[in-house]
């Protein structure tokens, strides 16, 4: 593979020197297929992604802006949050606080991206090869994308969604409908299975179950406990309980799941309301955990394919300047004390993280031998990074590829702030004996199970009081905000329609 | 192999509904806003956008967060200076967040004041709602401007039903002169000749020689009567209309207000949309309009619309000195043949004992000659509204001004005690525009 890449500037340059594209900065739709067939190629022959077909969609700014408010699906039911956040963009975009995306991509089959009118040529270049290959190729291949989003469906489902949801706001009202989806909205970040749920037993397994247990209770009966007062009732009490948890599959963390099987007040088609919810939320939560890397995997796949366009002579100096001017904005890092500083870039992070990849595989240090044994030195980057896009997310890849070489070329630090104390700890720099903590710390920061609050129904009494009870499990000592919670539970209180009580526990 | 789709061309605003249904959420706050806006701006000021502040909390989505203020968290953070394992950075103080790359507000509590801008049209939706306007009303006033085509010279194209046939015949004409299209009239004596001269039954050689030449001249006249057509399509002309926007004369509003002491924030309130709603009407009708601002009490005095609205002033109560002014400046600044002249007055219907008879002789011998239309609203308040349920009853101002309306169809009168009041005072005026319009 690397013989091959320094041929092909050799050849270029003692043999014809292929015409550019296209010139200037006006695109066409021709010039658009002339290019896409020339990104094509590379990505198939060169980097051998596989990813979806590709449908590129030209939109205006405006219609940029509507996408944006509806969380970037081509369809969306209709809410008043959507239109807040399109008045709250438009305003920004107005004042020119904001530039607008110059694409989005959308996680189905076919791959639908959006490119902006507005972009040159050039930047269509760029886009079509960051998001129509370099993102289309981590949608289809990680294994996330692959276990918890059906690509194939999820149009269809959005157009059965809207359907759904406009025909109850006819029959019910926009505000009951309106009460539901906001109640919803608000539980959407706990409503995600996290991990595969075991199989649901079947009809007669079940009463299988329970009629072993039903002989073994037979069988055990004892007479003498029965005359040791008070315990055989708490006893009693205690397997009832045991019994309705089982039976509710409590604890159950996915709260939008509960309330849709088991709420006692929800009528059908409030429950497919919460179920449609808790799809959405369910096929945005690959996303959430993997930003770094298909981002990363994005920009290092455009990358490539503009640089060996360029190799080849298919697009002008001045058209890879434009875009190598956009690329190092996009993967620009602000340092900590620099005002324009808003956390860690993940475009810079996962670029600069799979290009030292590659940079291991084929030239090696010493360091990086006793780091990184299995891949340093083995020539085969594109196997190893295509490994990585497929089996990992951001948190552990960084765990398993986050490499000295970066942590120092960012002088990444890792600090401790506990909020007693009047100051920051510093518990690692880039030094021999700070990779280690550095990487640990950088790899939780990306880890959505430490980021976002751990909270599962742990008991409800349907035939009782129906008091639901909910657990928040503190990590770190951190509670939950006190404003948020109460205003979280009022709407968990409309959707169960019982008394919600929530408890903190430290773990 | 990749699908290309343009989509510049399909329906924008798909988030219109969003948009709906958030404006809905935050009704009260926009109300108030134009509400607000109705009273700060100026009357012919209304008809554009707004912009709406909205408190954060009150559109907020909630959901379980981790609070900031407690517990242990750790951080990576990027571009070390000169931090070593160990080190303790000291915090900036609270409140202020920021520093060492930390977050910088709690989630949640840095949100600030939702602002945006209403568009026109969802501005003066707001400002009608309580007016209790008729849509058609509503969506005429929110038209911005009306074309009528006008003739304006011809073109080359067109719609058949266009044809200019005095045009395209001359052309047709110029053109078979300059081509020599031969005549039917020279065809027909032509085939007369011929026609003669085969009747001989033994022509001579001479006079076959003649027909065969005349054959090969009717041969030739009949090929260019065909290769050179009677009217071609480079003849034809259109009539050419031209959208022009609808010529509006010049009209002038005279808004006449009490502002003696008994006229309070909420009578000037109303009095205030009484005259923005005219306004709007008559903006939709002119193309300019002058705004003409007459307060009095005891007497009358031209000022600008801050002072009319806004300043203060005591005495007595005397309504024909308003009418005098007016009378004064139409004769001195706008006189009836040029301008359309429009009154709206705005009382509480008190007036100095014995003057409203005069009013009622200076408006019928000068005043309802000259202008179109004089619109008078006493502004009186809703309990008092229920006991003068009788157009009948009232003061005197009010009983004499009856006579007026009897007389004159071009006065219009009315009570009000709420914004929905308002909007009857127009009716006729609008309907009888509306007919006009119709019938033009």
């Amino acid at each position: 593979m690397a013989a091959r890449t320094t041929k092909t500037p050799r050849t270029t340059r003692t043999t014809r020197k292929k015409k550019p594209l296209f010139d200037g900065a006006d695109w066409s739709f021709d010039t658009l297929r002339v290019v896409y067939d020339a990104i094509e190629e590379v990505a198939r022959k060169d980097l051998e992604l596989d990813f979806y077909t590709n449908q590129i969609e030209i939109i205006s700014s405006e219609q940029m802006l509507d996408a944006y408010s509806s969380i970037g699906m081509p369809l969306m039911y209709r809410h008043w949050s959507f239109g807040k956040h399109f008045v709250s963009n438009e305003v920004h975009y107005r004042k020119g606080a904001m530039g607008l995306a110059y694409e989005i991509v959308i996680n189905s089959d076919p791959c639908i991206s959006y490119c902006m009118e507005e972009n040159t040529m050039a930047m269509q270049t760029l886009v079509m090869a960051h998001a129509a290959f370099g993102h289309n190729h981590f949608f289809k291949t990680n294994h996330l994308f692959r276990q918890w989003t059906d690509a194939a469906g999820i149009l269809d489902y959005l157009e059965y969604a809207r359907g759904f949801i406009a025909r109850c706001e006819e029959r019910y009202g926009v505000t009951e409908v309106e009460r539901v989806i906001d109640a919803a909205h608000a539980l959407m970040p706990h409503g995600v299975f996290r991990y595969r749920r075991p199989r649901s037993p079947s009809l007669r397994e079940e009463k299988e179950r329970r009629k072993e247990r039903r002989e073994y209770e037979e069988r055990t009966v004892s007479y003498l406990w029965s005359t040791v007062p008070g315990s055989v009732h708490s006893a009693k009490a205690d397997a009832e309980v045991r019994e309705r948890k089982r039976e509710l599959h409590l604890p159950e963390e996915n709260l939008l799941y509960f309330m849709e099987h088991y709420s006692p007040v929800l009528r059908p088609w409030q429950r497919e309301v919460l179920r449609i919810i808790r799809n959405i939320a369910q096929y945005f939560y690959p996303q959430k955990q993997t930003k770094l890397m298909n981002e990363g995997c994005a920009t290092f796949v455009h990358f490539h394919i503009v640089n060996a366009l360029h190799e080849k002579g298919l697009i002008t100096d001045g058209a890879l300047l434009e875009i190598l001017h956009s690329h190092t904005n996009v993967i620009f890092q602000p340092e900590f004390d620099d005002p324009r500083f808003s956390g860690m870039n993940p475009y810079a992070l996962g670029f600069a993280m799979m290009r030292d990849i590659k940079r291991i595989c084929e030239e090696p240090e010493d360091e990086d031998r006793d780091w990184f044994p299995d891949i340093a030195g083995c020539k085969d980057w594109k196997g190893v990074l295509k490994e990585a896009w497929a089996n990992y997310r951001d948190e552990s890849f960084i765990q398993q590829f986050l490499s000295p070489t970066v942590i120092r070329q960012f002088r990444m630090f890792a600090v401790s702030d506990n909020a007693d104390d009047p100051y920051y700890l510093v518990t690692g720099i880039h030094d021999e004996r700070g990779f280690r903590k550095v990487r640990e710390v950088f790899a939780q920061n990306h880890d959505l199970s430490t980021l976002e609050p751990y909270i599962q129904v742990v008991d409800v009494d349907l035939l009782g009081d129906r008091q639901l009870k909910l657990q928040h499990t503190r990590r770190s000592g951190i509670p939950l905000d006190e404003d948020q919670k109460e205003a979280t539970i009022a709407h968990l209180k409309t959707l169960w329609g019982y008394e919600v009580k929530m408890e903190e526990v430290t773990a | 192999m990749g699908h290309f789709v343009d989509r510049r061309l399909n329906p924008k605003d798909k988030s219109l509904g969003n948009r709906r249904r958030f404006l809905k959420r935050v009704r009260s706050h926009v109300k108030k806003a134009v509400d607000e806006a109705v009273r700060t701006r100026g009357i012919a000021d209304t008809d554009r956008g707004e912009k709406v502040i909205v408190p954060a909390d009150s559109i907020a989505e909630p959901s379980f967060r981790h609070s900031a203020k407690a517990g242990r968290r750790d951080y990576a953070s990027t571009g070390n200076k000169s931090y070593q394992a160990g080190d303790k950075i000291k915090k900036p103080p609270s409140g202020e967040g920021g520093g060492g790359g930390k977050e910088g507000s709690d989630s949640g509590e840095g949100e600030d004041d939702f602002l945006f801008v209403l568009s026109r049209d969802e501005f003066l939706d707001l400002f009608f709602e309580d007016m209790e306007l008729p849509n058609l009303v509503k969506r005429g006033l929110k038209q911005i401007e009306v074309t009528k085509p006008y003739r304006a010279g011809f073109s080359i194209t067109g719609s058949p039903s266009n044809i200019n046939v005095e045009r395209t015949m001359r052309n047709a004409l110029g053109r078979r002169l300059a081509l020599r299209r031969p005549k039917a009239l020279e065809v027909r004596a032509l085939r007369e000749e011929i026609f003669k001269l085969e009747k001989v039954s033994k022509p001579t050689q001479e006079q076959r020689l003649e027909l065969n030449v005349l054959h090969e001249l009717l041969e030739d006249l009949l090929r260019r009567q065909r290769v050179i057509s009677y009217i071609d399509p480079l003849d034809v002309r259109y009539n050419y209309f031209e959208q022009r926007p609808e010529p509006r004369e010049r009209a002038v509003m005279f808004c006449l207000m009490d502002v003696s002491a008994s006229m309070g924030e909420r009578e000037k309130d109303l009095a205030k949309r009484f005259f923005v709603l005219l306004h709007l009407f008559l903006s939709r009708r002119y193309k300019s309009i002058d705004l003409v601002f007459v307060r009095h009490t005891h007497n009358a005095k031209e000022v600008d619309e801050e002072t009319f609205f806004y300043a203060r002033e005591t005495g007595g109560t005397v309504v024909s000195t308003a009418l005098v002014e007016a009378q004064r400046l139409i004769e001195e600044r706008y006189p009836a043949s040029e301008w359309n002249i429009y009154i709206a007055q705005a009382s509480d219907g008190e007036n100095y004992s014995g003057d409203s008879k005069k009013c009622v002789q200076l408006l019928n011998e000068e005043l309802m000659k000259n202008c179109q239309y004089f619109a008078y609203v006493e502004i009186v308040d809703e309990a008092e509204a229920e006991f003068l349920n009788s157009e009948e009853n009232g003061v005197e101002l009010w009983r004499e001004y009856r006579r007026v309306a009897n007389r004159w169809p071009n006065f219009a009168m009315k009570r009000i005690a709420r914004p929905g009041d308002i909007y009857p005072v127009f009716r006729e005026l609008f309907a009888k525009k509306a007919a006009e319009d119709n019938g033009g």
